[in-house]
């Protein structure tokens, strides 16, 4: 599992962040940081969480 | 060089002076349909002699989304927005300043369970002196529930509540102040106009009177403090406030301005079209029922799925975008899909005819919720024209509040209340006369409470 964001869309409201904290981490004023890249499988329902409630569609899970 | 085409121009200009200028105040909607019949994805019309390049389709949309500000300028695209933001006010900033601004800390994720709280509150008190039965225009009560809601979450609670509906009225002349003749002159000598500077005006006698009676007395503890008693604060190096009473109004116009009328109009459209599909109304109830009689609470459940519901509200969107024509302005020569988009002219995409395009939403006239489940997915699957939201980089920075204080509001209503068409089905409609678009009167709807029995 790999996590792609496209920061062209990103706009910072952090939903990722509280749906997979161990994964996103989004500054007050800024836009996402992916701190786990390739997280573990245990991750996983957290991050389709995380790409559900992204409100501008920013990130994708893809699995290679 | 490549050598680039010329847009087409569409039919019917009323004047070689005026253009589309009139058909554009009449009949909006019909002109860029036929923008696109004619011209296809690329077209033009003419707004009294300035060039305006309309886009519809998926790759015209997407270069219009994903355009940086250098090259397509949103402050000189709205001129009908200052006279009402007022000076040194979001469109009136540069670019780098609106960045800023946008990265508005109410619109984190963090704060949203505390906003479906505040909504669902906001709510249960404009439906508490209702009775069991009774009629409400839909328009009014959208609109003065959403003053209500947005200045609530987007500048304090303790700030909502010094308002009353004069701020609504107000609020709502503003708004219609936004007649399209504002492209030629935004302080032409007209009615809405007029209205418009007045009501600008009364807020800012009722903000200067909230900040008089803050001013006169305790000042409030650190953590009472709302928006306004910050912005009071702030002084300048010599002492003196720093925020007379006109740049607070402004900013607070500004602020509430992108999520009023639009969530008002999408709320009213959803529970039209609601009542206009009974079998899809009861469906939504019973999904409301189902999850709210285990004991869910609004503030997290609004946060969460609600599918039914949700549909609808994106019918709502699709069918009756509360902006129907984006724009900016070109700051230099483009070329956009093989076509010259000349330095100055106005470039705009279209949420009204892009939502319809039949190719990626069959049967697109129809109301149809069951469009966004899987796997049809009809609003991921064509991000470049489900667009009520707009998209890409400028894509409303307030859509996921928006949804989220639309389950609110439809979590309280829709089980505590029925409601009736209060007239024919296809009587309700848009006013598309002023660049806002508003409920057109008259649009009433019955109400009753559901557990009273029959009259």
């Amino acid at each position: 599992m790999r996590i792609e964001v496209d920061l062209d869309l990103c706009q910072g409201h952090a939903m990722c962040e509280l749906e997979a904290p161990d994964v996103f981490s989004v500054p007050r004023k800024g836009k996402v940081t992916v701190t786990d890249p390739a997280p573990p499988e245990s991750e996983r329902a957290a991050v389709q969480a995380a790409v559900a409630y992204c409100p501008t569609q920013a990130i994708r899970l893809v699995d290679d | 060089m490549k050598v680039l085409a010329e847009p087409q121009l569409v039919s019917g200009r009323d004047s070689a002076a005026d253009g589309h200028l009139g058909e554009l105040r009449r009949d909006p909607i019909a002109l860029m349909r036929r923008v696109r019949a004619e011209c296809g994805d690329v077209g033009r019309f003419d707004l009294a002699g300035r060039p305006v390049v309309l886009l519809s389709g998926a790759q015209a949309n997407e270069y219009f989304f994903r355009a940086p500000d250098e090259d397509l300028d949103q402050a000189q695209a709205y001129p009908f927005m200052k006279p009402i933001f007022g000076e040194g006010v979001v469109f009136d900033a540069s670019p780098e300043r609106r960045r800023e601004a946008l990265h508005n800390q109410a619109l984190r994720g963090d704060m949203m369970r505390g906003h479906a709280a505040t909504i669902a509150d906001e709510v249960g008190g404009m439906v508490a002196g209702w009775g069991d039965h009774g009629e409400i225009d839909l328009l009014d009560w959208f609109a003065e529930l959403t003053i209500y809601t947005s200045s609530a979450c987007l500048i304090g609670r303790k700030f909502r509540d010094q308002l009353d509906r004069r701020f609504a009225e107000l609020y709502h002349d503003l708004e219609r102040g936004t007649d399209a003749l504002a492209f030629v002159d935004p302080y032409a000598p007209i009615e809405s106009f007029r209205r418009r500077d007045e009501a600008r005006a009364g807020l800012v006698a009722l903000v200067g009177e909230i900040m008089a009676g803050r001013a006169a007395g305790p000042p409030p503890r650190r953590e009472d403090r709302d928006l306004l008693d910050v912005l009071i604060s702030v002084r300048d190096p010599d002492g003196t406030p720093t925020f007379g009473a006109d740049e607070v109004t402004g900013m607070f116009i500004s602020m509430m301005f992108a999520g009023h009328h639009t969530s008002s109009g999408t709320a009213a459209w959803t529970l039209i079209e609601l009542l206009r599909h009974p079998g899809q109304m009861a469906a939504v109830v019973a999904e409301l029922d189902e999850l709210y009689g285990g004991g869910a609470e609004i503030s997290l459940q609004a946060l969460r799925a609600i599918p039914r519901l949700e549909g609808a509200v994106k019918e709502a969107l699709r069918l009756h975008p509360p902006l129907i024509l984006l724009l900016r302005m070109a700051t230099r020569e483009l070329d956009v899909q093989g076509y010259r988009v000349p330095a100055g002219a106005l470039l705009g995409a279209t949420p009204a005819i892009s939502n319809r395009i039949p190719e990626d939403f069959p049967d697109p006239d129809a109301f149809d919720p069951a469009r966004y489940a899987e796997p049809r997915q009809e609003d991921l699957i064509n991000r470049w024209t489900w667009i009520p939201f707009g998209a890409g980089r400028h894509r409303c920075v307030g859509a996921n509040f928006a949804m989220i204080q639309l389950k609110a509001i439809f979590s309280v209503l829709l089980r505590e209340w029925t409601f009736e068409l209060a007239q024919p089905p296809d009587t309700y409609r848009n006013d598309h006369s002023k660049m806002v678009v508003q409920l057109a009167r008259p649009c009433l709807v019955r109400y009753r409470r559901r557990d009273a029995g029959p009259s």
